[in-house]
């Protein structure tokens, strides 16, 4: 896949950059306004695709990025459930228990555990997407070789 | 009660195409479309009139919200919707190189 | 209310229907965002902002993917000729649809009417949720709280799903 001309390559650097940006915002707000972990993941991935169609995939070490990409994913779920399974050690013996402090309501800093969640679901959607896209990507310059 | 029965027209308009047609990215995009019918099935059942988007206001209390539970339930499907399309969509193109065709009934005929 | 969305929803229909018979792919794919762009601005109509932002950004990611496929493989629909049992197909999918949109008319009258929604499970949820999970978003506190389970299995199909594209779409094998 050859990259596209330099407006579209210097566009998508511009961009790419603020919708990373806000894909960060989603995850973090998603107790308070809507959006969270999926959300704010699917768009962190978009932002990456854009990049990788913008510049080609010649230009980028695809095959590093892969194993990156596949690692963080398994690593991401895995701490969602660590998450999950520390609850059992803390007091209540409940699996999922919120066991954080709740805080006031409406604070970005609040709501216990639940913006863990957020983030690592988060982490988790956007390199998953980014895996089978990646691995697409692969497969048609392996065919073609 | 005319919007139930839309929602389920959409349904079989892509369960037809599931059973008559016979090119692989036909049947992965009735297959997408099944799926969307019935998200938008589920979201209609917990729509409340004059109700609100389900965040809650905290200096009004008197304030109806529509129904969470289908939409939480809902938001994974959507992004499973997309797991599963793109796993399709990788079975097809492996199988459009081993034969070279979408048909499903050439790579019936092939086996073996 | 309803008007607006039936007439949406027609759209959908209209658009689902060209999206089969069209003799060529790529507008076949591209017809299918027709449904999934739709399916957005009904989750705005019916107050469902999250809903709407996952599904715009895994609608165009979707569009994409099918896009390569089709661009990398062929465009052209497969050139049938009609026999027999092409025709007995149409006529037993028409009849077996008909039957289901009976029972599901029939389905209906238990139904509550629309915009009539009575919250039975819900009622706990939204009444307590902002002060048991501290989350003013109902919908994630039930994501990650009450339900806990469902999304920990949704994160566990996503990443079978991701292991499975690498698995199938792997030319050589790793030494």
């Amino acid at each position: 896949m050859k990259g596209m001309s330099i407006i579209v390559k210097k566009v998508a650097q511009l961009i790419s950059g603020l919708i990373f940006l806000y894909g960060i915002y989603i995850i973090t707000h998603g107790h308070l306004t809507p959006g969270g972990g999926f959300a704010g993941g699917a768009i962190i991935a978009g932002a990456y695709i854009l990049n990788i169609l913008a510049f080609g995939s010649d230009a980028m070490n695809l095959k590093n990025k892969e194993q990156g990409s596949s690692l963080s994913e398994s690593l991401a779920i895995f701490i969602v459930l660590m998450l999950a399974v520390f609850a059992l050690f803390i007091g209540s013996k409940i699996f999922f228990a919120n066991y954080l402090p709740k805080g006031q309501l409406g604070e970005i800093i609040s709501a216990g555990a639940i913006p863990l969640y957020n983030i690592f679901i988060g982490i988790e959607v956007a390199a998953a997407i980014i895996t089978i896209f990646l691995a697409l990507v692969i497969f048609k310059e392996e065919v073609k070789k | 009660m005319i919007v139930y029965i839309l929602c389920f027209i959409l349904f079989l308009v892509g369960l037809y195409g599931l059973i008559t047609r016979r090119n692989l990215i036909k049947i992965v995009i009735s297959l997408s479309i099944m799926e969307f019918s019935v998200f938008l099935f589920l979201v209609i059942i917990g729509y409340i009139d004059a109700g609100v988007a389900p965040i809650v206001e905290l200096s009004n209390q008197n304030v109806i919200y529509v129904d969470p539970l289908p939409q939480a339930m809902v938001l994974t499907a959507i992004v499973i919707g997309l797991a599963t399309t793109a796993m399709l969509l990788a079975i097809a193109i492996r199988l459009y190189r081993k034969y070279k065709t979408f048909d499903i009934r050439e790579i019936n005929n092939l086996r073996g | 209310m309803e008007l607006t969305l039936s007439i949406l929803i027609g759209f959908m229909i209209l658009g689902a229907i060209f999206a089969i018979h069209a003799k060529d792919l790529l507008s076949a794919v591209i017809t299918t965002g027709i449904v999934g762009y739709s399916l957005v601005i009904a989750f705005l109509l019916l107050k469902a902002p999250d809903l709407a932002i996952v599904q715009i950004v895994i609608e165009t990611i979707t569009l994409i993917i099918m896009v390569a496929v089709v661009l990398d493989s062929t465009r052209e629909e497969l050139k049938v000729k009609p026999d027999f049992k092409s025709y007995s197909n149409i006529v037993l999918s028409i009849i077996f649809a008909a039957v289901l949109l009976f029972f599901f008319v029939q389905a209906t009258a238990e139904l509550n009417l629309f915009g009539d929604h009575t919250l039975r499970m819900a009622e706990a949820y939204v009444d307590q949720a902002a002060e048991k999970t501290g989350s003013i978003n109902l919908v994630t506190g039930i994501l990650f709280d009450f339900r806990g389970y469902d999304t920990l299995g949704e994160a566990t199909i996503l990443f079978a799903a991701a292991l499975g594209v690498l698995t199938v779409l792997r030319i050589k094998g790793k030494k």
